[in-house]
């Protein structure tokens, strides 16, 4: 964008020819020595100026009103009495993520923890009667210990059957708390669009808001916000591309060992 | 051996809580920031604190502060599991005197690895 373009964003043309006859007007009649016709002069440029002003304030305003319509959070229209908003839904949707997934892992851990001592059990008496099997084979076993390890065999063969039944069915619900993963997926596919529309609005309020800074000639002092490290800024995403962030245990544990650990 | 497992969300928790019991270790509580834990340290005895960065209220860094900065809690071993991976966090909770770092994702693998080097310098 060249100054000279820049200089006349967001002016009217009509604006801008009144200015450019009157500047000229004005410089003549401070070159006659007319004061008085060069300070009304003045004074029209400076009324020029601030109608103009008004008019673009004016249309600014109502581009920020269909802007902000766009983010549809106008809770008088009838049609969006009913959704409210967009952004009360998208965060309602992404509690639901929360929920989904938390009901998940707590199903999964319950299960996981049924199956455990099951699995511990299972072992403990295999282990415990490849022993006895052993001795029995090495004609170690006197006649009674063998009767006692005829029905011990037994009853193992039973819990066996059950148990690892229950294991099976286990893993099989296990298998199924994951399906939260296909209506998390699609929520976040939602918040994500609904997201990407946001900023898109957001920017072009950015571009009205940065001619109404031109006009009015504002400058901000915006102070740069940084994440603060104390408190915790959570996961990283992409870490395999930044070179400020560590990529995994191994990386820490360099790091670390660098330090003197 | 009491150990006192700190993170704001329940299933993380238990998570490590189960990962512990693997490894032997079976009397642990759970708190789930700083502001809650630091009670529990000061009144009970703990051998061992595992606790995550980024909590509400008390974060983990600041409970790791605090407890160096506490007279009787000062020697209590500290194992951090977290998700915080920046690389100045890191050199910053070493400096505050972490015993050890575990970041997130993590295996049962690594957390054991972690907590037998603590506890092998400290015997």
């Amino acid at each position: 964008m060249s100054d000279n373009e820049r200089i006349q964003q967001g002016l009217d043309q009509e604006v801008t020819a009144k200015l450019a006859q009157q500047t000229s007007e004005l410089a003549d009649s401070v070159n006659a020595g007319d004061y008085v016709r060069a300070m009304t002069l003045i004074n029209e440029l400076s009324e020029v100026r601030d109608q103009s002003l008004y008019r673009e304030v004016g249309r600014l305003t109502r581009s920020l009103h269909e802007a902000i319509r766009n983010f549809q959070i106008d809770p008088t229209s009838a049609e969006q009495k009913e959704v409210l908003s967009k952004m009360t839904d998208a965060s309602d949707r992404l509690s639901y993520v929360v929920q989904m997934t938390g009901q998940a892992a707590n199903r999964t851990m319950d299960l996981v923890e049924e199956s455990m001592p099951m699995a511990h059990a299972m072992r403990d008496e295999a282990v415990a009667l490849r022993d006895e099997w052993q001795r029995l084979r090495r004609r170690e076993m006197e006649p009674a210990e063998f009767r006692e390890l005829y029905g011990r065999i037994d009853t193992f063969f039973n819990s066996l059957s059950s148990d690892s039944d229950s294991l099976y069915q286990n893993l099989s619900e296990i298998l199924i708390a994951q399906d939260f993963q296909d209506l998390t997926g699609q929520v976040i596919q939602k918040v994500t669009a609904l997201v990407n529309e946001v900023e898109d609005n957001l920017l072009s309020l950015v571009v009205m808001a940065g001619n109404v800074d031109q006009l009015t000639g504002t400058v901000h002092q915006i102070e740069e916000k940084e994440e603060s490290a104390e408190k915790g800024v959570g996961p990283q995403i992409n870490a395999d591309r930044r070179e400020d962030v560590v990529s995994g245990q191994d990386d820490v544990d360099d790091l670390l060992s660098s330090l003197g650990f | 051996m009491r150990i006192l497992i700190v993170d704001d969300f329940s299933t993380m928790r238990r998570i490590i809580k189960n990962l512990l019991r693997d490894l032997g270790f079976t009397n642990t509580d759970e708190a789930d920031d700083g502001n809650t834990a630091l009670p529990m340290l000061r009144s009970g005895k703990y051998d061992f604190l595992v606790t995550d960065w980024n909590m509400p209220g008390m974060s983990g860094f600041d409970l790791l502060k605090a407890v160096r900065a506490d007279e009787n809690l000062k020697n209590l071993p500290v194992l951090m599991v977290t998700a915080e991976a920046k690389r100045d966090q890191i050199v910053a909770a070493a400096q505050a005197g972490v015993n050890g770092y575990v970041v997130k994702p993590f295996t049962a693998a690594v957390l054991k690895e972690k907590i037998e080097k603590i506890f092998e310098r400290i015997q």
